[in-house]
């Protein structure tokens, strides 16, 4: 079964890249043009999303899938469709998703009865156990779809999906990445670059600290802001209920891709080399470099394990200037900044420009730089997809409506949306997906969060509280702590 | 040939418990559809199901009662009075066999047979009492088995003499039961704040860290320490468990002062008073007397308390989710099931528990027996 995970992401190497070149899909990786799409304001989406049509049953275009169009043609009306997705009530997530479903409600008269989930993966469990499985749900991890899939749970979508026009849209990685023993389960909805490096605009123009884009300018930097007095360079926490320690995760895959092939990196998931193995060791002593010298993470190794991932960044906003200023976390992060907690808490649809603390004009981001050069410049992603649990019509109507750009239209109006599909315009994406798209783009290797495709002992176990243990010990324990998690890999 | 009275009876008896029967089939059959009522809306369908489903389930056990009542009724005399125990009981029976006695069968053999193939079937146990994370947790139970009955005995016991000569003994009681009233979760919730930290410097929003600061502080100021810092309460180990047992104890005290309070009510006052004129002192008739003639409640309680701690999930879930050696076997259990869907291992976790707390159940039966409560 592992096998087939890891062909799955050798070829997420070529990963996003097609999405945000805007050609039509294939295999190649071809870094095309997204240049020109970098205005913010032409935000044509508002009326993409509005305009499939406003009665159940109006003439539409052919969509090119089957059980949508009779969707569309309203055969269905009256239905409802069960969705369960791990974005929490009242976030600006499920907001946004909720915002998303609408012009399909609209358009096929089918009642989208969508349910934000708290702790989400045991519920979820818990429901599917007990036969009470919504119609469809979101899952971030392909390891869990393939359990579902595996324990027959999941409903196949080979026979009816129309297959070919899926890879003909879609990224071919992501594609791949649905199958589950050669027939297809979930479709890609959503995906996150976490290669990023969020800094204060004004703090870094007010003392001249310029981007780096070396790791020795990365390093060269936090050593100036200590020298400078000017508090800690890095805020790092990772301290998430359930979750802890999936930061630091995120961390060690990035630089990995960083210091080592891609080969190493797959072989490290499916464990053709050990946990340990000493290129993996080579990464941690980089990762070391940020988390565990003295004065570079704010508050300590403390600060670090004690800290909820949406308060990491707080200092970064302090009265009288940033205490700590880079923080390397995926583009969702700016609704947590500061003031924008509580401001997304009054009113969760609230659109980024409205943010007390704005992207881009008041926080902006640089890539992760590359440490390598023989290893160009990777980025790590990760992506939500949707599987189906139950056989209706107008289930299967609404996962073919999500596998089309009206379904990415409406989040992306919102912010904070990168799609899969290589048929959303690029000229939808505003700030920050332009910029995302075009580093993915620009990437040499694109590869996929690894721990979500390790076996859940390790990826969602060991690995994250032995980052825990290391962060405790201050990175003194590295050895330890990885011949650990090796040894904690299930045999057999 | 017509059928006599009695027999007419029962068949009507009959109809009657098959009536209700297919009722009651009828009726869950149309609770499992989820969208039933969905004409109703997504919120008041809800509703509806809700008060469905309890008025079918309420009015149905009555229901069967009264069929299953009527049918014997109709019985010669002597075969009804020799049934009735039994209609009543086999049920109840019947129920905590399937939803009791048949999981944990089912457990019990899960944890040998969920093994890899030809692997043997102790498999399980030995990956269980060789994994280090396992016997961390292990360990931990232990500690908090060492500690948690115990202090919350004690705490509990001296209240409940305490109190027993203050005026307003209710309102002093209501305090310190009052958080028997707070859930688990809601408990650990509340004390995560108590031990919450902030980097030095920043306002220190965790009671306990408020505190210690304010007060180093103070010394600071006077030139008896050098500097304070806030302390990450649950970071700190072996420390962190002790402060997870608290959270215990405030939960459980308040159930033994009550027990034990009781009981030290009961003790006849000549019993007391005789001692004193023998010149006992306060403290020896307490000791010697009070504590021997209530020892009884004394064990149920710690014994309770015992089996709780031994089931320990939910502090230890929400303050520290197990990490920084906290973890204890019921959480091992819950992450093997939920997190790494490995049923072998959390089955082998579960029948653990339930060896652990079989010896403290059968302490605590036989002594309410002996008590006279439970027989």
């Amino acid at each position: 079964m592992r096998k087939r995970w890891l062909i799955a992401t050798i070829t997420a190497l070529a990963l996003i890249v097609a999405a945000c070149g805007g050609e039509t899909a294939g295999t190649t990786t071809e870094a095309t043009g997204t240049t020109e799409a970098t205005g913010a304001t032409e935000a044509p989406v508002t009326t993409e999303a509005g305009d499939t049509s406003t009665t159940p049953g109006a003439a539409t275009e052919p969509t090119g899938y089957d059980d949508l169009d009779q969707a569309l043609a309203g055969e269905f009306e009256g239905s409802t469709v069960e969705v369960w997705a791990q974005w929490l009530p009242e976030s600006s997530e499920a907001s946004n998703f909720t915002y998303t479903l609408e012009p399909f409600q609209e358009a096929t008269g089918i009642t989208v009865d969508f349910q934000p989930t708290p702790d989400y993966e045991t519920a979820l469990q818990v429901a599917v156990d007990g036969g009470n499985a919504p119609d469809l749900a979101q899952i971030a991890q392909p390891g869990k779809m393939h359990q579902y899939a595996e324990s027959g749970s999941l409903v196949s979508l080979t026979d009816w999906f129309n297959t070919e026009k899926l890879q003909a849209d879609m990224v071919p990685a992501f594609y791949e990445l649905g199958l589950f023993q050669d027939d297809l389960y979930g479709v890609y909805y959503k995906t996150d670059v976490k290669s990023i490096v969020w800094y204060p605009v004004q703090g870094f123009a007010d003392n001249g600290y310029e981007v780096p884009t070396t790791w020795d300018d990365l390093i060269a930097l936090s050593d100036q802001i200590i020298a400078d007095g000017n508090g800690n360079p890095w805020c790092i926490s990772i301290e998430s209920q359930e979750a802890d320690g999936w930061v630091a995760t995120d961390w060690m895959e990035d630089i990995l891709l960083r210091t080592a092939p891609p080969e190493t990196y797959n072989q490290w998931i499916s464990h053709e080399i050990p946990f340990n193995d000493p290129e993996v060791l080579e990464a941690a002593d980089y990762m070391s470099q940020i988390w565990f010298t003295p004065d570079y993470a704010y508050g300590g190794n403390t600060y670090i394990n004690a800290t909820w991932i949406g308060e990491t960044q707080d200092p970064m906003f302090a009265e009288g200037g940033p205490q700590c200023w880079m923080q390397k976390q995926a583009a969702w992060i700016g609704g947590f900044w500061g003031a924008n907690r509580d401001a997304l808490a009054d009113d969760p649809s609230l659109p980024a420009d409205q943010w007390p603390i704005k992207p881009e004009t008041d926080v902006d981001f640089f890539y992760f730089p590359p440490i390598e050069e023989e290893f160009g410049t990777p980025v790590l992603g990760a992506a939500d997809m949707f599987v189906m649990f139950e056989d209706r019509p107008e289930v299967r109507a609404l996962m073919e409506w999500l596998a089309t750009p009206d379904a990415a239209a409406g989040w992306i109006e919102r912010g904070g949306f990168l799609s899969p599909l290589t048929t959303v315009p690029d000229d939808w994406y505003v700030y920050p997906n332009t910029q995302l798209s075009e580093m993915v783009a620009g990437a040499t290797t694109v590869g996929f969060d690894a721990s979500d495709l390790m076996p859940a002992e390790v990826g969602a176990g060991t690995f994250w509280s032995g980052m825990i243990d290391w962060v405790a010990a201050n990175g003194e324990n590295t050895g330890e702590v990885f011949q650990a998690i090796e040894d904690s890999w299930p045999t057999g | 040939m017509r059928p006599t009275p009695s027999g007419l009876k029962f068949l009507r008896a009959l109809l009657m418990a098959a009536a209700v029967i297919a009722a009651l089939w009828v009726g869950l059959r149309v609770l499992r559809d989820p969208n039933v009522f969905a004409g109703l809306g997504p919120s008041l369908s809800k509703l509806a199901q809700a008060l469905v489903a309890m008025i079918l389930g309420v009015g149905g056990i009555w229901a069967l009662f009264h069929a299953a009542n009527v049918m014997i009724e109709a019985l010669p005399g002597r075969a009804t009075e020799f049934l009735r125990p039994y209609v009543f009981v086999v049920p109840a029976v019947a129920v905590v066999g399937l939803y009791l006695i048949y999981p944990t069968v089912g457990t019990v053999v899960e944890s040998f047979t969920d093994v890899p193939e030809g692997a043997d079937p102790l498999t399980n146990y030995r990956q269980a009492f060789t994994n280090q994370e396992v016997l961390q947790a292990m360990r931990n139970n232990l500690v908090w088995l060492l500690i948690a009955p115990a202090v919350s005995v004690i705490i509990g016991l001296a209240f409940a003499a305490l109190v027993d000569r203050v005026r307003r003994e209710a309102v002093a009681k209501t305090f310190v039961f009052m958080p028997l009233a707070v859930s688990f979760v809601g408990a650990s919730v509340i004390w995560r704040f108590m031990y919450a930290w902030k980097p030095p410097g920043q306002p220190q929003i965790g009671v306990l860290n408020a505190i210690w600061v304010a007060a180093g502080g103070v010394l600071v100021d006077l030139g008896l320490l050098a500097e304070v810092e806030p302390v990450a309460w649950l970071q700190v180990i072996p420390w962190n468990t002790v402060a997870l047992i608290a959270i215990m104890v405030w939960l459980q005290v308040g159930l033994a002062m009550v027990i034990l309070s009781a009981a030290i009510k009961g003790v006849p006052p000549e019993l007391i008073e005789a001692a004193r004129i023998d010149g006992a002192s306060e403290l020896q008739s307490f000791f010697r007397i009070t504590v021997p003639s209530i020892w009884g409640s004394i064990l149920t309680v710690f014994t309770t308390i015992a089996i709780a701690v031994l089931k320990v999930f939910d502090i230890i879930f929400v303050t520290t989710g197990g990490n920084f050696d906290t973890s204890v076997v019921a959480v091992r259990m819950y992450q093997e099931m939920f997190r790494f869907r490995n049923f072998g291992q959390a089955t082998t976790m579960a029948v653990i528990l339930l060896l652990a707390v079989l010896p403290l159940m059968a302490i605590n039966i036989r002594n309410l027996r002996r008590q006279g409560i439970g027989a």
